[in-house]
């Protein structure tokens, strides 16, 4: 490959560049990890980028992937070259267009990167469930397995359909095609032109609705001519592959690259052959080519073209000495004898076998087996691991490779030590970075330099953390001469240079394992280059003597200090990388990086530039080669996942996965039905801050307002008697409670968790408290965590261990009491000062021991719910919150089927309980029926007659004691919770919502609106309002934000609260509780300030202050009950707006920053902002100010 | 009423009138900058550039739409970074030339910074794209109680000396009226080559929350009374300095315009009025002050300038003497009275 004729891409990148170039109506949804395709769309258009025709495609957002698919079949419909991005659960939802699609023979290609199915678990990785589950809609379906091939059939396939009228799904793996980044030929847009035929797109058009020529399609038919009807399109599936070949042809002779339906590589002679598509595919032909180059008898077929399934040109690439034959599927169909691919070639391997003219002399032994699931690795080792099973007389069908079944023994054995020559012949790099520090970034820009400026093909995979606060990411980096098929991460002792780009990551990843003898160590660190050694685990030292590696540091962060950059150390190490890794010449490596620095910081000043530049300079200068003494002396052991003495079973499974040792884990370590113990969370003890609070016991005023805010539950207050702490750690702090209401004998302490705190410092935002000697002193105050570690260690575990107040004597309708309550949601993976968490502790700790939660899918089901650890926890009598997530669209069903549930079984125990009501003891037996659960003390008495019923029931013969039993504890109240963001709730669960608010049954909605879909990355929806920017309205949201309240509050029935806990706690609180006590449906839409609206998380309570007194964020509580009581049901508890629109808005960037895009419309729709601000302050303050509501309204009506 | 001339030269540029309108956000609108023309304005000072916003916007964009990832695999970034970013500095120059463009006034760009190399280079960009004079907002706070008064003059000093030599166009130094020996140090920038001074500048005085203990900002619009301190120091400027002379801070009626003018400006820079009762104010000052020369038979406003200053007044002690006294005096009883 020449320079020029080289581009570095990632999948996603790749296959929407196509789509661009060849459609003219895109529907999009985000979902991982497809949303770039959409983005790159979204983005292209509006800066005015033309397709081929010169047109601008129209590139709109839908609601779901439901509604983009039935936008897709209206548009198609009506004679656009229409297409759409997808994966996963996306693609099931558009299953049921994908049927009408191809049942009216349309063209259009649907582009997929293939991601897991949710089953006992969400995975956003790769395998090949979501396209196995629509295979049977009618459309073809080709598989890509690298970079270069999402690009050529991508066009391939857009060129196809338009001949074959079969729509078709382009795929490609999640993940490690979709974001895999490698160094590709480029699709120019003269092949383009050339692939697509215009007689076709004419043909296209003609078949449009119009009314100048009207048809109608979609009929409704009858047993009479249905099946006929269907039985027509036979042909056009019988044309499709030779359409696809000749597309394949056609693409060669303009590009060179050659396809096939399924293309064979290996002996001509081989007798064992593997089956497979999709990115496995690559290493499974880096590994055959591997073999035969030494002379073995092996093969590889890879599958193009899917569906529709072509038997004799499967027959025809196979090679006629094949004996075994292992069929690969990336997807597991349970219950069935055998995956979807195996199942194709089984039968058109035995059919050729027993038809007229056998290509085989014998009938090859053919087994299946199944790999990859949600991205699992698959390398050359478990290839070879394949093809050695395949030599052996009776070789395993339905085996699983990949991981230890140690259930049905599934799996097969491989050596992880076994590399192929290709492998060995790559430079490879593995670079440890923070997610935020911009290690990805720079290694991204790394491989575009080598690839630009080298003859070397380059590849980049990134590892990233499920976690959002200090996320890890490890970037995977070859280079070499040959075309690279290694999609898999780089082994044990096979990188040629590894980098730690921070310190503090040597407690916590053997990176060195990673090295290769004779490797390079770059470690960017802040202890002195006489000292570093001696700051090395023992480990690292040992592998630096034993693997002979070339040890280097710098002192990046100070480089990045003193050059003004902060935090930012990305152009430093890059820097260092080029330096010490000899693919370049450096020169022209610092040239590179200079001028990547122009293009990607002269938008942000030239003062940033400045910096950059020299940082670049200062990095060579500051780079130490570190002597290695002959043995290591280091005292100093990487500390255990988790502390000694956690429980057993996060040992076993938590820790094991805090520890990167996942792979390993067999299945037998697991719950067939996906259930995990909640409360891990506490064991991972993650030491993020650099600084902590630390309170202040002699002037604070235990107002709570640092509990209330804090969104990892870190700093917590406690009730206790003296003789409680009797032994106290010497550095324990507690004072007498300040509250005469709670009796003069108690004490209070704050204590923070000083290993779990972010660091984010809301807690000392909030504190209202300034010292009058010191006003820079206040209650609570930051201090660097690491010399208070231990001691607050000891008396964090301290306070653990101190019991809980009694929650019956504490007035939770009071901030400081509340506080008091345990959390039952500690610790979460969020952001650091996430706008969402505050809420989740607070409803934890008001009702954790009584709730089910239906959480939809987003940030808060990953915060909440993705291993490593689970952050919804007990207290000490077991109880706790019960949390399941379904989907991202059936939430609010989800949560209401939960109360149906609970109400159904309550019933029937009631019944029981009034049939058994004289074994019983007909006092408890009504004490318990005519119980009044509304207060925390008639639920604690409650249970207790439970408990009393549960003991009385075991000596009672009768089976309806036996029955009664199994769902007494519905005879105890139980509080329904609907969580979820705005993604869900306005927009793709909007119609559950709906149906679940007009329902009257009793849960409470919890939506936190952050305003964006936060956790795929910033995508607008309904929720975003008017004049922000984010994905998908990069030019400014023109339309106004749903006013959801408004229209919850149009069902009258519906309690309905609008808050934001940084503006107003304590109505917070109220709306919390009443909306909990509320025996109906209540929907509380909380205020969720997030990373996403482009401002530092540390001012999470001033935005959210500024929102409210714009009128931004109007505060609101709606009760019906008021109603009943001749009052108006809706109190407006915020003020008019008191400070402009603008002012709120331009201190985030997701505002501001129209103003530099587009400045005239900035200040339009900051003005039209202003207006509807004032609109709906004035409508609510209408509704409001209406002597007895709408009740009244209604009669005047 | 048109034999009356109100032309004025104002740092060697010939202005139709004396009304400027000074630095705020109507020049942020071509067509709010159209209407001041169109009202009477005869040149036009842009809303500042501010280095400091240069700076937070800087880093803003480096934090949110360079460096966006936080390492999590769903969200590589969550803005997105559309093409047409304009950094503020960029923006700025452009709506200058497109000021220059719409408009046929002079335009004098603002330049409203903290650091030596920034103004220098900002002001040379300000050339290129048109400019036709420079005011340079010098706001510096000196709380270091070892830095003399010297020190602090020499960096204002130092500052005009690196601009001159880059810039030929005009330059208005916007000064403070903290300074201990304002007339000599306004002779020196005139030795370094400054071309006007601007008087005075209005700070943004933080105030006090004392309830939250906390220092929070205030912005307050001037009053008539504000210009009162200009017209002060310009009266005993007028004749001992020979740059140009620009009021500003508080000029809301032809009355203040016209004290400023008798004082001995060159200019009189309008702001707070025109915010709150929009470019025809401008108009409706114009004409009050042609009515009051008319009046008082003034045939230009070179005939007008300094009359009133110290030079020429009746009571040239009256613009040393310090208010305390006076307002002291106003309460005294007469000798006759007992008390």
């Amino acid at each position: 490959m020449s320079k020029a004729t080289t581009i570095t891409i990632d999948g996603n990148e790749a296959a929407a560049q196509i789509a661009y170039l060849t459609n003219e109506v895109i529907a999009i949804y985000p979902i991982t990890p497809a949303s770039p395709m959409g983005e790159w769309a979204d983005t292209w258009a509006s800066e005015g980028r033309k397709n081929i025709w010169g047109a601008q495609p129209q590139v709109i957002e839908m609601q779901s992937e439901g509604g983009a698919a039935g936008a897709v079949h209206g548009a198609l419909q009506n004679g656009a070259l229409t297409t759409t991005f997808t994966a996963s659960q996306g693609l099931l939802l558009m299953i049921p267009n994908m049927y009408k699609i191809a049942g009216e023979l349309t063209s259009t290609v649907f582009h997929i990167a293939a991601r897991t199915l949710a089953t006992h678990a969400l995975s956003i990785f790769g395998d090949h469930s979501d396209v196995m589950a629509a295979r049977t809609t009618g459309f073809a379906f080709l598989s890509a397995n690298s970079v270069q091939e999402v690009m050529d059939f991508a066009l391939i396939a857009q060129a196809a359909t338009l001949a074959a009228r079969i729509p078709i799904v382009h795929f490609f793996d999640g993940f490690r095609t979709s974001h895999e980044i490698a160094t590709i030929e480029p699709v120019d847009e003269t092949t383009v032109r050339a692939m697509l035929d215009d007689e076709l797109i004419h043909q296209h058009r003609r078949r449009a609705l119009s009314p100048d020529h009207p048809v109608l399609r979609g009929s409704a038919q009858n047993p009479d001519v249905f099946f006929q009807a269907r039985e027509s399109v036979n042909p056009y599936y019988q044309a499709m592959p030779g359409i696809v070949q000749a597309a394949m042809d056609r693409f060669a002779g303009l590009t060179g690259r050659q396809y096939h339906l399924f293309d064979y590589i290996g002996a001509e002679d081989a007798e064992r052959v593997i089956v497979l598509m999709g990115s496995g595919a690559e290493t499974t032909e880096e590994t055959v080519c591997h073999f035969s180059a030494h002379g073995e008898k092996v093969g590889m077929l890879k599958v193009r073209l899917f569906r529709p399934f072509t038997a004799d040109a499967l027959i025809d690439a196979l090679p006629a000495t094949l004996r075994s034959l292992a069929v690969l599927d990336r997807s597991k169909e349970a219950g069935a004898d055998g995956e979807p691919l195996y199942k194709d070639v089984l039968t058109a391997v035995t059919q050729n076998y027993l038809g007229d003219n056998p290509k085989f002399a014998q009938l090859p032994k053919i087994v299946g087996g199944r790999y990859g699931l949600s991205s699992k690795e698959f390398t050359p080792a478990m290839v070879k691991g394949i093809f050695d099973e395949l030599a052996k007389e009776r070789p395993k069908n339905a085996f699983t490779v990949g991981i230890i079944d140690d259930v049905t023994q599934t799996h097969l054995n491989w050596d992880p030590t076994f590399r192929t020559d290709a492998a060995k012949a790559t430079v490879s790099a593995v670079f440890y970075g923070l997610g935020s520090d911009g290690t990805v970034s720079a290694n991204k820009n790394s491989i575009k330099i080598i690839g630009d400026k080298s003859q070397l093909n380059a590849q980049g995979y990134f590892v990233y953390d499920s976690r959002k606060a200090g996320a890890v990411t490890v970037s995977h980096l070859r280079f070499g001469p040959e075309k690279i098929r290694s999609s898999y991460l780089i082994g044990d002792n096979e990188a040629s240079f590894v980098a730690c780009h921070q310190s503090v990551f040597l407690e916590r990843y053997p990176m060195l394992d990673k090295a290769a003898p004779g490797a390079v160590f770059l470690l960017n660190t802040s202890v002195g280059a006489d000292q570093v050694w001696d700051s090395l685990p023992r480990s690292f030292q040992e592998a630096i003597i034993e693997k002979n590696i070339a040890f280097f540091v710098i002192d990046a962060y100070a480089i990045a200090r003193s050059c003004g950059l902060g935090r930012h150390i990305n152009t430093v190490m890059q820097t260092c990388f080029f330096a010490l890794t000899p693919v370049i010449p450096l020169d022209e490596a610092l040239d590179a990086i200079r001028a990547a620095g122009q293009k990607t910081y002269a938008k942000a000043g030239k003062r940033i530039l400045q910096a950059n530049l020299e940082a670049i300079d200062s990095a060579l200068a500051q780079l130490h080669q570190i002597s290695v003494p002959e043995q290591a002396g280091s005292v100093i052991e990487m500390p255990p996942a988790v502390a000694a003495d956690a429980p057993d079973y996060v040992q076993r499974l938590t820790a094991e996965i805090i520890a990167g040792r996942g792979d390993f884990l067999p299945v037998s370590r697991f719950e067939p039905d996906g259930t995990f113990k909640t409360g891990t969370s506490a064991f991972e003890k993650r030491n993020l801050a650099l600084e902590i609070p630390v309170w202040e016991p002699d002037i604070c005023i235990q107002c709570g307002k640092c509990v209330f805010v804090c969104p990892h539950s870190v700093i917590r207050s406690k009730l206790f008697t003296a003789d409680s702490i009797e032994n106290a750690p010497p550095t324990f702090k507690s004072v007498p409670v300040k509250s005469k209401a709670l009796g003069s004998d108690l004490l209070t302490s704050y204590q923070v968790a000083p290993e779990d705190c972010t660091g984010c410092t809301l807690c000392v935002q909030v504190c209202p408290i300034r010292d009058r000697e010191n006003p820079e002193r206040k209650a609570v105050n930051m201090h660097p965590q690491p010399p208070l570690r231990a001691q607050e260690r000891e008396n964090w575990n301290f306070f653990l261990q101190i019991p809980a107040p009694d929650r019956r004597l504490l007035h939770h309708n009071k901030l400081p009491e509340a506080m008091h309550l345990q959390p039952l949601f500690e610790f979460p993976s969020a952001c650091p000062g996430c706008g969402e968490t505050p809420y989740l502790r607070l409803v934890s700790q008001l009702f954790g021991d009584r709730m089910v939660i239906a959480n939809a899918t987003g940030c808060s089901s990953i915060y909440g719910g993705n291993l490593p650890a689970t952050p919804w926890t007990k207290n000490a009598e077991g109880r706790g919150p019960a949390w399941s997530n379904s989907l991202f669209e059936d939430n609010a069903e989800f949560g209401l089927g939960m109360r149906v549930a609970i109400d159904q079984q309550s019933q029937y125990a009631r019944e029981l309980l009034q049939s058994l009501r004289d074994p019983v003891g007909p006092e408890l037996a009504y004490a318990i029926l005519d119980a009044d659960q509304s207060g925390e003390a008639g639920i604690y008495d409650q249970r207790q007659r439970v408990a009393e019923l549960n003991q009385r029931l075991q000596g009672i013969a009768a089976d309806a004691a036996g029955r009664l039993l199994e769902v007494s504890e519905n005879l105890v109240k139980r509080s329904v919770w609907i969580i979820g963001g705005d993604g869900w709730g306005y927009d793709i669960g909007f119609g559950g919502l709906d149906h679940v608010l007009a329902s009257g049954r009793d849960v409470n909605i919890l939506l936190l609106d952050t305003e964006v879909y936060s956790n795929t990355g910033g995508q607008t929806s309904k929720a975003t309002p008017r004049g922000a920017v984010a994905k998908f309205s990069a030019a400014g949201k023109t339309t106004p934000k749903k006013d959801l309240a408004r229209l919850a509050m149009d069902y009258e029935q519906v309690y309905v609260a609008q808050v934001a806990f940084g503006a107003k706690d304590i109505q917070t609180l109220h709306a919390f509780l009443e909306a909990e006590s509320y025996p109906g449906t209540s929907l509380i839409i909380a205020y969720s300030p997030c990373i996403a609206h482009g401002v530092d998380m540390s001012n999470d309570l001033r935005q959210q202050d500024l929102a409210v007194r714009s009128g931004h964020w109007p505060l609101l509580r709606f009760d019906p009950r008021r109603t009943a009581q001749g009052q108006n049901p809706l109190v407006l508890d915020s003020q008019k707006p008191s400070i402009p629109y603008r002012d709120f808005a331009m201190t985030e960037a997701r505002f501001s920053i129209l103003s530099r895009t587009h400045a005239e419309r900035s200040e339009q729709l900051l003005q039209q902002a202003q207006r509807d601000v004032n609109d709906r302050y004035r409508h609510y303050r209408l509704q409001a100010e209406q002597p007895s509501g709408r009740q009244n309204k209604n009669e005047q009506e | 009423m048109s034999s009356i001339d109100l032309s004025t030269n104002y740092m060697g540029l010939k202005l139709d009138n004396p009304l400027v309108p000074s630095s705020s956000p109507l020049s942020r609108s071509i067509d709010s900058a159209r209407r001041l023309e169109d009202a009477g304005a005869s040149a036009l000072v842009m809303y500042s550039l501010f280095e400091e916003e240069l700076r937070n916007e800087e880093k803003m964009t480096a934090r949110f739409l360079i460096h966006q990832t936080i390492g999590h695999p769903e969200a590589e970034s969550f803005l997105p970074f559309d093409s047409c970013f304009q950094p503020g500095l960029d923006q700025y120059l452009e709506h200058l030339a497109d000021l220059k463009n719409a408009l046929n006034i002079p335009i004098i760009a603002s330049l409203n910074g903290i650091s030596l190399n920034g103004w220098v280079e900002n002001g040379r960009l300000l050339e290129e794209a048109g400019a036709d004079a420079l005011e340079l907002n010098v706001y510096y706070l000196d709380t270091d109680p070892y830095e003399t008064n010297m020190d602090v003059e020499n960096r204002y000093l130092e500052l005009l000396r690196m601009l001159r030599h880059k810039v030929h166009v005009p330059i208005a130094m916007k000064l403070s009226p903290y300074f201990s020996a304002l007339p000599r140090f306004i002779r020196e920038l005139e030795n370094e080559g400054a071309d006007a001074v601007a008087l005075f500048n209005r700070f943004y005085q933080p105030d006090m929350d004392i309830d939250t203990l906390q220092i929070i900002p205030q912005l307050h619009l001037s009053t008539s009374a504000d210009a009162l301190l200009a017209m002060r120091w310009i009266a005993i400027l007028y004749g001992r300095v020979k740059l140009s002379m620009a009021a500003t801070g508080g000029v809301h009626t032809a009355a203040d315009v016209i004290k400023l003018l008798l004082a001995g400006a060159d200019v009189t820079h309008l702001c707070a009025t025109l915010l709150l009762h929009g470019p025809e104010q401008l108009t409706r000052i114009k004409a009050g002050l042609m009515s009051w020369m008319e009046q008082h038979e003034y045939a230009s406003v070179k005939d007008m300038k300094g009359r009133l200053s110290q030079q020429f007044c009746a009571d040239p002690e009256s613009f040393e003497r310090t208010n305390y006294l006076a307002v002291l005096d106003s309460y005294s009883s007469p000798p006759g009275m007992r008390r």
